[in-house]
C-alpha cells in the first residue's frame, strides 16, 4: 500500500452513481492520479475512508472486484450528513479517498473449501463483495451456500443478483424474511432457521458472517452445534471509525481495534465481547 | 554520572539545556494548580508550594519550605506536549473547477526539555509511545515532538492521598530501568543529587558544577523514597485485573457508579494515558479551503460510540465500564500492561469524587 495514502486523502472522481433502493446507492470512483489508481489493490472486506469536501470522512466497504482495474465501487446507505452529501454527487464530482484499510476476508483459507455466507439486514456490502468474488471464480471454491435474512421482504435489495448466484453450479441460495406477504416464496422467520436446510455437511465448511451482532451470535451458536469449528468462522464488525489507523480509539471492541485488526475477525478473537451490550 | 548541585545553582541546569537548543518546560503555580509551562528562570519553580488532594478535591497551600518539588502531580504534565489537545492533520483546497488538492500538515518543532517529570508520568509516556509509535503505524505529529524530548525527572517525595504508583509499580522514583529519562534528581533541603540516565543526560550533567554526593545525602534520598512508598494508602488489588473485571461485566456496581458519574470526561482529559481523539472538518468561510483537525475525545461522550444511527454506549454505566475495562484489562492485550500508572488524577479531578481504586475494590469484593 502507498503509505502516504493512509494519512492524507487523494482525489477521486465519481465515475458512476447507481440508485439501488430509495436510500441505498453505489458510487463508482477512480483515483485522479492514474499511477495511484493502477497501483491501488485491496482484498474484499477491506474499506476506504471516503471524504466529502468540507464535511468529513466515513468508512465504506469496497464492493468491486479486486482484480478489476476499473472503478472502485462503494455501496452506501443514506444515514447522516456525509452519506446524504454523497447521494447528491454527480459523475465528474471530486471527493477524497484514503485506504484501503483493515483486514479483509480470508480468501486463502476459503479456496478449495465449502463456503457458507450468512448475512442479515439491508444488503450487507462487505459480504456482497466476497460473494461476487466467489461467483467470478466459482471453480476455485467447493460447495457454496448463501443465506440472507431481512426483517421485511421489501428490505431485500439486489433480488436479481440472488437469482444469478442461485443459478451457479453447486450454489444454494436461501432467503428469509421476518415479515413477508404473498410475493415472498422463501422462508418466513429467522435466517438462522435456514442453516438446517443447507445441502452439505458443515463440519469442514468455512463460514463468513455479516449483519446485526445478535443474529451473528445466534448463528455462531447454531453453527458450532452443527459441527463447524470456531476458527472456521469469520465475522465482519462495524464500529465508529475516524482515523482508520488504530489510533483514535473509537472502534475498540475489547482489546481489538476494529479498523486495524478487523473489520473481519476470526470468531475466537472476539468471542469474549460479541453480543455483550456496550462493547 | 552522579553528583550534587546546591539549590542556588539550579539555574545552571536551565541555562545548560537552553544553550543545548531546548525550550524548557517546568512546573509552576498558575490558576491555583501546579502546571507545566515554559520557564527561563529557576525562581519560577513553585518554592514552598504543596497541595492536598482527595476525591474531587485539589487545594494548594504555601509554606516556608525551601523545596521546589514538594508536591504531587497536578492536572496535566507531559501528555499535552506530545499528543496535542487539538491540531491540524491535513488541509484541502477546492479550486473553482471543484478539483480538490490535499496537503498533509507539516511538523517542525523546537526540541523540548521538561524539568520535574514524575515517575508516573514517565510510565504514562511509555504507554503513549507504545500507542502512537507502533511499528506498523507511527503518528507523525507525536513522533516529531517526541524525537528530541529531553526529560529531567525529579523523584516524588510528596505523594498525594490520591496517589497509588507503588501499587501499579510506576513510582515514586524514576529508575534507570525505565529507559526514558535523561536525568533524575533527588531533591534535598539544600540541593539536588543529579544522576544521568542517558548519554544525552551525561553530556548536560558534565556541564554542571557537580560535587561528589555524600553518603548522608544518599541516605536522605533513600529515606524519602521509603517514606513516599509508605505514605500511599490507595492501591489496586493486582497488576492484571483481566480475570476480575471480565467476570463482572454484568455486575450491578456499574449501575451504582452510573448514579454518581456525570459522564463529563474529566477523568479521560487528565489521564496521562488516555489516547482517544475525534476528527472534524473546519471549512473556511469562503468555501475555498477546509482544514481537517483532531481533538482529544472521551469514551464518556454520546458521539464516541455512534455508528449509523445507533449509539453502542447510550448510558453512563456502559461508558464507565468501557473506560475502566479498557484501562485495566484490554490494555494488557493491546500493550502488554495495565493502562493505569497510579497518578490518581482521575480521582482528584472527578467533580463527584469517584475513586477508581474504591470502585475496583467494590467489584473485587462482590461475587461474580
Amino acid at each position: 500500500m502507498n503509505m502516504s495514502m493512509q494519512h492524507t486523502p487523494v482525489t477521486a472522481e465519481v465515475t458512476r452513481r447507481t440508485k439501488e433502493t430509495p436510500s441505498v446507492f453505489t458510487l463508482g470512483l477512480r483515483l485522479c492520479d492514474p499511477e495511484l489508481h493502477r497501483a491501488y489493490c485491496f482484498t474484499p472486506g477491506q474499506f476506504n475512508m471516503l471524504y466529502l469536501y468540507g464535511v468529513g470522512e466515513i468508512p465504506i466497504s469496497i464492493v468491486s472486484d479486486p482484480d478489476s482495474n476499473d472503478e472502485l465501487e462503494h455501496t452506501i446507505r443514506v444515514v447522516g450528513r456525509v452519506t446524504r452529501g454523497f447521494d447528491a454527487l454527480k459523475v465528474g464530482d471530486r471527493i477524497g479517498l484514503r485506504g484501503p484499510f483493515g483486514r479483509g476476508w480470508p480468501l486463502n483459507e476459503m479456496r478449495g473449501k465449502d463456503v457458507l455466507l450468512l448475512t442479515g439486514g439491508l444488503g450487507c456490502a462487505p459480504l456482497v463483495s466476497v460473494i461476487n468474488y466467489i461467483a467470478e471464480r466459482r471453480a476455485e471454491f467447493g460447495r457454496v451456500a448463501i443465506l440472507q435474512g431481512v426483517k421485511h421482504m421489501d428490505d431485500l435489495i439486489w433480488r436479481e443478483r440472488y437469482a444469478i448466484w442461485d443459478a451457479l453450479p453447486d450454489t444454494q441460495v436461501l432467503l428469509a424474511a421476518d415479515v413477508a406477504g404473498a410475493r415472498w416464496s422463501w422462508h418466513v422467520g429467522l435466517v438462522t432457521e435456514l442453516i438446517d436446510q443447507i445441502a452439505f455437511d458443515l463440519t469442514d465448511t468455512r463460514v463468513l458472517l455479516c449483519g446485526p451482532e445478535a443474529m451473528m451470535l445466534a448463528s455462531v451458536r447454531k453453527l458450532c452445534a452443527s459441527g463447524v469449528a470456531e476458527n472456521h468462522i469469520w465475522i465482519s464488525m462495524e464500529r465508529n471509525m475516524q482515523c482508520a489507523l488504530g489510533q483514535c480509539g473509537h472502534c475498540q471492541f475489547g482489546a481489538q481495534f476494529v479498523c486495524k485488526n478487523g473489520p473481519v475477525f476470526c470468531y475466537p478473537q472476539i468471542r469474549e465481547h460479541l453480543g455483550v451490550k456496550g462493547y | 554520572m552522579r553528583g550534587f548541585i546546591p539549590r542556588n545553582q539550579l539555574q545552571l541546569l536551565i541555562s545548560a539545556l537552553s544553550a543545548a537548543g531546548y525550550r524548557c518546560i517546568g512546573p509552576q503555580l498558575q490558576d491555583g494548580a501546579i502546571q507545566y509551562l515554559e520557564l527561563t528562570d529557576a525562581s519560577q519553580f513553585p518554592q514552598g508550594v504543596t497541595e492536598q488532594q482527595s476525591p474531587g478535591s485539589y487545594r494548594i497551600s504555601q509554606s516556608d519550605s525551601p523545596r521546589q518539588f514538594a508536591w504531587a502531580t497536578g492536572p496535566q504534565a507531559l501528555k499535552p506536549y506530545l499528543f496535542a489537545a487539538d491540531e491540524s492533520l491535513w488541509q484541502v483546497q477546492c479550486d473553482p473547477q471543484g478539483d480538490l488538492h490535499f496537503n498533509a500538515a507539516t511538523h517542525v518543532y523546537k526540541p523540548l526539555a521538561v524539568i520535574g517529570v514524575r515517575a508516573c508520568d514517565l510510565a504514562a509516556l511509555r504507554l503513549q509511545d507504545a500507542h502512537f509509535l507502533r511499528e506498523d503505524q507511527t503518528d507523525k505529529a507525536y513522533a516529531a515532538r517526541r524525537q528530541d524530548l529531553f526529560l529531567v525527572a525529579v523523584n516524588c517525595t510528596h505523594p498525594a492521598a490520591t496517589c497509588f504508583c507503588t501499587s501499579t509499580g510506576d513510582g515514586p522514583n524514576a529508575t534507570p530501568e525505565t529507559e526514558n529519562g535523561d536525568l533524575v534528581l533527588d531533591e534535598l533541603d539544600d540541593g539536588f543529587i543529579v544522576q544521568s540516565l542517558s548519554s544525552r543526560g551525561e553530556k548536560i550533567a558534565a556541564g554542571l558544577p557537580l560535587t561528589e554526593s555524600t553518603t548522608a545525602q544518599h541516605s536522605s534520598a533513600e529515606q524519602q523514597f521509603k517514606a513516599a512508598c509508605v505514605a500511599q494508602t490507595r492501591g489496586l488489588p493486582a497488576r492484571d485485573l483481566r480475570p476480575l473485571l471480565n467476570a463482572r461485566l454484568q455486575h450491578t456496581r456499574w449501575q451504582d457508579i452510573a448514579q454518581r458519574c456525570l459522564s463529563c470526561g474529566n477523568c479521560t482529559s487528565v489521564c496521562p494515558t488516555c489516547f482517544c481523539y475525534s476528527e472534524q472538518d473546519m471549512p473556511a468561510l469562503d468555501g475555498a479551503m477546509s482544514t481537517h483537525v483532531r481533538a482529544w475525545d472521551s469514551c464518556f461522550t454520546q458521539a464516541h460510540s455512534y455508528i449509523h444511527g445507533i449509539t453502542i454506549r447510550a448510558d453512563t454505566a456502559l461508558r464507565y465500564r468501557q473506560w475502566l475495562t479498557h484501562k485495566l484489562a484490554a490494555w494488557h492485550d493491546q500493550y502488554g500492561r495495565s493502562g493505569c500508572v497510579g497518578c490518581g488524577r482521575c480521582i482528584s479531578w472527578c467533580p463527584v469524587g469517584i475513586d477508581i481504586t474504591e470502585e475496583v475494590a467494590a467489584l473485587a469484593a462482590a461475587a461474580q
